[in-house]
């Protein structure tokens, strides 16, 4: 048929959602039994191009309903209200090694969603559209404040949810990648709690001092509660929040959040000590057929000496492990299990949930983000491609499982627990 | 700690466009605890407008807002938008006021608190349990705003978003003048090219051909626009502008809207014979002209009873394309229910009665607007040609006008969507209203 014989209209609900929030794509007015190919394009901060698309073909109305509707091919297949968004990969021709991550937080991810004529799979830029529309997807809730935390030496990001407080707070301690990264502290922030960012990795030897000091600085926060904080870490970031718990007398967190974590560290040092440590390893160093780099054997065995390893058995607050089975990056299923056994050897493992994902990698994000195989990894002297493992559909759902689980979570923990 | 209950508040979508629903709810209260939910906004005036609703919390602690009923506050019931629809000036404000946002590019700001227990009065006194924030826009991202400033004519355009072209409709606002443009903005957000219009602003109208000339131009710049399919532009006007749209749809010899939508119009023209007296309101009957009890104006009479005189009211019989009247039959300041009766009769008579649809609400009033803004029976309003200030009755009750914002804003988007977007095959049943 024609295209100019008809006009279809393509719909998006909400336009300016949070990146959690689902949203429902309709396509309607179009020829009954009609196949329509549904696409995703996003510009990165860097300037790189991603894309998604699904193939589908309209029901005896002329209509597609995403939601409900099942793609029959493309980046994602079967039914996947999502589907456009987590399956986004970048665009043929571009650099390798590509991962996705906002460092505005206070902008939009923008998302162009468009709909092509029949059942494509490459060459979007050239062909023409049959209909268009521009989609945001925020980290920041209107109302959130964003606060630059420099005080006692400390170096973060508060991001404050609306309202007149106090709230609960969380300290959000990213990976060894390094850097403020801002994104989830601001959706936290986005679902009631005052989260801070932390900037630790600048220097090598910074002190089990600094955790405190920066502990502190939200407890003292005159809009947090301060005997209702928790931990909430990542990668590395995990097993910082694991030792301070466990060792710190200022840290003592109500709950704790460990995404893709070990518990495996030299106790006893710096940050400084633990990275030497693990590079005593290097030869365990492992590649795959494409040269990607698959670390996750440095830290093992796990150790049975406790100089090696936090001693979760004395670990006092609920203590929930996000794992995927597939984790290259680091051994988090087998420490998972380590801290298992040892909760259970001690009695105190009815404070332990774990949350374990078939073939999801470690690089576990808030939902609805692109999954990341495998990206570059700048560690001198030379540029590495860190495999990380997973698949992206079964990586996608973890995502939003885990993302749902952990806010209920903190909520139970933080928001409901009696004093 | 100040307080040891914390409920959770949320609201979604966080940012919405003003005619999607939101979900308002709050989690981790008490069971069976007493709450006032409130809404506050701010308006571009400095004005501010508030709403609540008081509900208590189920046995698991929750209050949902979309299910559970308001037992008293400014709305009553099982009623989601409520917060938005039955927003009033606080007490304190100045009289007549009415909220209109100008600036369609920002959005509508209004925050949502949950209060502890059945709260009346002094909301900005105390600090709420919880607070939330949510935004309300007239624009989809990505649709564009250009101003129009050509050919002695000024308005503004909306694009969508999308390679287009789209169907166009020409906004035709109502009798208090000036440039709104927050309608089209919406339309523009709902796949339509949308022109906003400041037509009273010229006073240069001595002839009926000088104004249906002004008319089919405006109508040629919306009609040309390389982003508009040139047969498929419609027209959907309010209050003095549905009198201009029928006057265009019946006399412009140059254009053919493809359909029409008139809001609380009339065929009838309010002063006499000639419609470009109509801008002048001329020897308009303001002898007709009656106060309440409050002496707030009511117009309705003006143009009673309806004339049987066939040179003072447009020709109905010449209209050709499909047309759709909205209105409230509390209208105060129009006889738009009469005046719906006599165009019926006339376009039966004229045998072109099956291209008319007529929507008639039940206790609504003049002011019939895109869903959930708040509803008010009367505003201050300034009468365009002398410029007395009065406060101009507009008629209809909350809840029942609200309803009918909704209901009609609906229909006007099905009408304008089955009339003007072309559909695959004619043979397919159309989308019923």
């Amino acid at each position: 048929m024609e295209t100019n014989l008809w006009r279809l209209l393509l719909s998006v609900q909400p336009s300016r959602g949070l990146v959690d929030e689902k949203f429902s794509v309709r396509v309607q007015n179009a020829p009954p039994a009609h196949p329509l190919t549904m696409h995703a394009l996003l510009h990165s901060e860097d300037g790189d191009t991603w894309e998604a698309f699904g193939h589908y073909v309209t029901d005896s109305g002329g209509d597609v309903n995403v939601s409900e509707d099942p793609s029959l091919g493309g980046t994602y297949d079967g039914v996947e209200p999502m589907g456009l968004l987590w399956s986004l990969r970048p665009a043929p021709g571009s650099r390798p090694g590509l991962r996705f991550r906002k460092r505005d937080a206070q902008t939009p991810m923008q998302v162009r969603l468009s709909v092509y004529q029949g059942h494509q799979s490459e060459g979007f830029m050239d062909r023409a559209v049959l209909a268009s529309v521009m989609v945001e997807r925020w980290y920041m809730a209107p109302g959130v404040r964003r606060v630059n935390i420099t005080e006692g030496g400390v170096t973060g990001t508060l991001f404050l949810p609306p309202g007149p407080g106090p709230f609960p707070g969380l300290m959000d301690l990213w990976g060894g990648g390094g850097g403020l990264v801002e994104y989830r502290p601001a959706l936290l922030a986005s679902h009631g709690f005052a989260s801070l960012a932390l900037d630790y990795l600048k220097q090598a030897d910074v002190k089990n001092e600094y955790f405190e000091d920066a502990y502190r600085v939200l407890q003292q926060h005159p809009q947090v509660c301060k005997n209702r904080i928790g931990l909430v870490g990542l990668s590395f970031g995990s097993s910082v929040a694991l030792k301070m718990s466990v060792y710190s007398n200022v840290i003592q967190p109500r709950c704790i959040v460990c995404v893709s974590g070990s518990h495996i560290q030299h106790v006893g040092g710096t940050l400084a000590d633990i990275f030497a440590d693990i590079a005593k390893n290097q030869k365990k160093t492992r590649y795959n057929e494409e040269n990607q780099v698959i670390w996750r054997d440095l830290l093992l065995p796990v150790p049975t000496d406790l100089s090696k390893k936090v001693d979760v058995s004395q670990e006092q607050c609920p203590l929930l492990l996000v794992v995927g089975e597939d984790d290259q990056n680091w051994p988090v299923p087998e420490s998972a299990d380590d801290m298992r056994e040892m909760m259970e050897g001690a009695g105190n493992s009815h404070l332990l949930t774990v949350l374990s994902y078939p073939r999801a990698g470690h690089l576990i994000e808030p939902p609805y983000s692109p999954h990341c195989r495998e990206s570059d990894r700048k560690t001198k002297p030379a540029i590495f491609i860190a495999l990380w493992g997973g698949e992206v559909a079964p990586h996608s759902r973890a995502q939003e499982d885990a993302w749902r689980k952990t806010l209920d979570f903190l909520r139970e923990n933080l928001y409901c627990s009696a004093d | 700690m100040a307080q040891t209950v914390t409920p959770i508040l949320s609201v979604l979508p966080t940012r919405g466009l003003v005619d999607e629903k939101f979900k308002v709810a709050l989690e981790n209260l008490p069971p069976r605890f007493p709450v006032t939910l409130h809404s506050l906004h701010q308006s571009e005036d400095k004005d501010y407008w508030e709403a609540f609703g008081y509900y208590v919390s189920d046995d698991r602690g929750r209050v949902t807002v979309s299910q559970d009923a308001s037992l008293g506050g400014t709305y009553t019931g099982a009623e989601p938008m409520g917060l938005l629809w039955s927003m009033r000036p606080v007490p304190g404000s100045r009289t007549g006021l009415r909220l209109r946002k100008m600036d369609v590019q920002s959005p509508m700001v209004v925050l949502i608190s949950a209060y502890k227990g059945h709260v009346f009065e002094g909301f900005r006194e105390q600090p709420p349990m919880a607070s939330a924030v949510t935004e309300r826009w007239y624009m989809a991202p990505g649709v564009q705003r250009i101003d129009i400033r050509e050919r002695g004519v000024k308005g503004t355009i909306f694009i969508p978003q999308g390679p287009g072209p789209f169907p166009g409709v020409l906004d035709m606002w109502g009798g208090g003048g000036g440039l709104v443009e927050y309608r089209s903005a919406l339309l523009a957000s709902h796949g339509f090219v949308s022109m906003a219009l400041d037509y009273l602003s010229f006073e240069t109208f001595k002839t009926h051909n000088e104004c249906l000339s002004y008319f089919e131009k405006v109508f040629s710049i919306i009609q040309q626009h390389p982003q508009v399919i040139k047969d498929r532009v419609g027209i959907c006007g309010l209050s003095l502008g549905a009198t201009v749209t029928l006057t265009m749809a019946a006399y412009c010899k140059s254009i053919s809207p493809r359909c029409c939508v008139c809001i609380s119009g009339s065929h009838v023209f309010p002063s006499g014979v000639s419609f470009a007296e109509v801008f002048q309101f001329k020897e308009m009957d303001m002898g007709k002209a009656r106060l309440d009890e409050q002496k707030r104006v009511i117009w309705r009479d003006m143009i009673l009873p309806i004339p049987t005189d066939p040179q003072r009211k447009v020709a109905m019989g010449r209209i050709k394309c499909p047309l759709l009247l909205v209105n409230g039959d509390d209208d105060q300041n129009w006889a738009t229910v009469e005046s719906a009766e006599d165009m019926a009769k006339m376009m039966r008579a004229a045998g072109n009665d099956h291209l008319l649809t007529t929507l008639t609400y039940h206790d609504a009033g003049h002011l019939i607007e895109p869903p959930y803004t708040p509803h008010f029976r009367a505003s201050n309003f300034i009468v365009q040609h002398s410029k007395q200030k009065v406060v101009m009755l507009w008629g209809g009750q909350t809840k029942p006008h609200a309803d009918a914002q909704e209901d009609s804003w609906e229909k006007i988007l099905a009408f304008l969507r089955q009339h003007l977007y072309p559909c695959p095959s004619s043979s397919l049943p159309q989308a019923k209203l």
